[in-house]
């Protein structure tokens, strides 16, 4: 049986992980306590405190208003590539399940070699040969993402072509394309919405490690995976500044795996 | 004989192939049917024997690849068969309605059952507005004899019952106010009574609307009921046709006696 949303601990759990998170982001686009690219050499690596929650990093600058803004950058970068490799798997996958045929078996053959990829090493291609960027890592991140996307969508319309009220739709005469759209569409949004959360999941964690790899974000700009790698030197003399943009990807990730489950739970 | 003015629909030595394996498996073979208007016909035989494909193929409903069809399938002097999607478009729905087996999934469980009735409306009578599509729904709702059409207008499919369903996706076919009905075992899936009152309201409907209707059933007293004449069906050939009367009374294949011979004794209960 269905369950009340509402009623679930994990969905409650990761609701409110996952709102005051989005919330800390939306804070952060608009409001810092301090420049975040303001460097003071009097406050390097300097502990927590109430001038500094967070403490500072090794140029002095404010770990706390470095995390909003890494914040900002991180979900930006996850939502454009979810985006992407949910648009274009959605595509992709509803025509080649859809419609069959030599079309689906090229497009999956296709699909499948991008799929034996990592999707860190294929980004790293890409990047290798378009370069750094905040736009390259998404573009090339999303098309890593396409694949997944595009295979769960596919199974759902194999799964739901056949039904005799997709049937009855083009006994009704409705085209192909309002078909796909309109009718069956609808029908995937549960599986698609918890693959699309964990999708986004993934997508922190991509961005995270390609800024960590130095690939990502530019400096001066903080995202949380180049704030942890700048920190990783500092592990020792000051452990919070690792700390606190490890925690934030760890709530963020978290807040979203709890909605998703309880979303698939259903 | 059947005059060319009343037919309505003629299938001409019809068969089809799968040829998604190594060897082709020959489903039907050699069809042959002519429907009139306002003509009730059934076709009967048991799982397998090809019956729900020669209906999809009238219903211009099967696979374009991995398939080889060949004959002819003439509706209103137009052959449907080999044409385009787009030919056969205008026809479905508008024209051709069909009802399935499983009420339970012909009925889409994401969107609203006005929603869903009204579909053949917005293909094929763009013009209408949301207001008078609403009437139309709500009219064909009743038509059914479904009780309060405006609370099932706004229902999702989940929280009707079998029979309910079933008229839902009689409503629905019928909106258009279509030529010919397929009716493919829509009775199957119901209980018995359900069963009985969806045959007196095809019966209605046949004699209100003029609609010729194709009933395929394995139930050989529905058939027997319902229809005016009779095809038998065994492994994709047809036994046996003739009138209703003729077929029940006089069979003249061992096929066609030992399906009377099966028929569960209710037939003493007069339906």
């Amino acid at each position: 049986m269905k369950k009340k949303l509402l009623k679930q601990p994990t969905f409650i759990l990761g609701a409110i992980i996952t709102s005051v998170m989005m919330l800390l982001t939306f804070i952060g686009f608009l409001y810092t306590p301090y420049d975040p690219t303001k460097m003071d050499s009097s406050s390097k690596l300097a502990g927590c405190s109430l001038a500094h929650l967070m403490g500072c990093d090794n140029f002095g600058r404010d770990i706390f208003s470095r995390v909003l803004q890494g914040m900002g950058n991180t979900f930006l970068i996850a939502i454009a590539t979810v985006t992407i490799g949910v648009g274009c798997g959605i595509l992709l996958g509803a025509f080649t399940g859809y419609f069959g045929g030599w079309l689906d078996e090229v497009l999956m053959r296709i699909n499948d070699v991008i799929f034996a990829f990592p999707s860190i090493l294929l980004a790293l291609v890409f990047i290798s040969i378009f370069g750094t960027g905040k736009y390259n890592v998404v573009f090339a991140l999303g098309i890593a993402f396409i694949p997944s996307f595009a295979r769960i969508v596919r199974s759902e319309f194999i799964k739901y072509k056949d039904m005799d009220y997709v049937k009855s739709a083009r006994l009704a005469g409705v085209s192909d394309f309002r078909i796909i759209f309109v009718h069956i569409l609808p029908n995937t949004t549960t599986v698609l919405l918890s693959s699309i959360m964990i999708g986004f999941n993934n997508a922190v964690l991509a961005e995270a490690g390609m800024s960590y790899l130095g690939i990502g974000v530019q400096p001066p700009d903080a995202s949380l995976g180049s704030m942890l790698s700048e920190a990783q030197s500092y592990l020792f003399s000051a452990p919070n500044y690792a700390i606190f943009p490890g925690l934030m990807i760890i709530l963020l990730v978290l807040g979203f795996s709890l909605l998703a489950d309880s979303l698939k739970a259903r | 004989m059947v005059s060319d003015m009343d037919r309505l629909l003629e299938v001409k030595n019809l068969s089809i192939e799968f040829h998604d394996h190594d060897i082709p498996e020959r489903v039907v073979n050699h069809f042959n049917l002519e429907l009139s208007k306002g003509e009730i016909v059934g076709i009967v035989g048991e799982s397998g024997s090809g019956k729900s494909m020669t209906a999809m193929a009238i219903a211009g409903l099967l696979r374009r690849h991995d398939m080889e069809k060949k004959g002819e399938i003439i509706f209103e002097g137009h052959e449907l068969l080999h044409a385009s999607r787009s030919e056969v478009r205008k026809y479905q729905g508008d024209d051709i309605g069909m009802i399935f087996q499983e009420p339970m999934t012909s009925l889409n469980p994401v969107k609203r059952i006005g929603w869903q009735v009204e579909e053949s409306l917005r293909i094929h009578k763009p013009k209408m507005t949301k207001e008078e599509r609403y009437q139309k729904a709500i009219e064909s709702l009743r038509n059914v004899e479904l009780e309060e059409p405006e609370k099932v207008y706004m229902k999702y499919p989940h929280e009707l019952s079998g029979g309910m369903r079933q008229r839902v996706m009689i409503a629905s076919a019928m909106i258009c106010e279509p030529k010919l009905l397929i009716a493919d075992e829509p009775t199957t899936a119901l209980d018995v009574t359900i069963q009985l009152q969806i045959v007196k309201l095809l019966q209605r409907l046949n004699k209100e609307k003029q609609t010729s209707i194709l009933f395929i059933s394995h139930d050989l007293s529905l058939v027997k009921k319902l229809c005016n004449r009779i095809l038998v069906m065994h492994n994709g050939n047809i036994v046996e046709s003739g009138s209703t009367h003729e077929v029940f009374y006089h069979p003249k294949e061992e096929y066609t006696k030992q399906l009377i011979q099966a028929i569960p004794k209710l037939e003493k209960i007069d339906l």
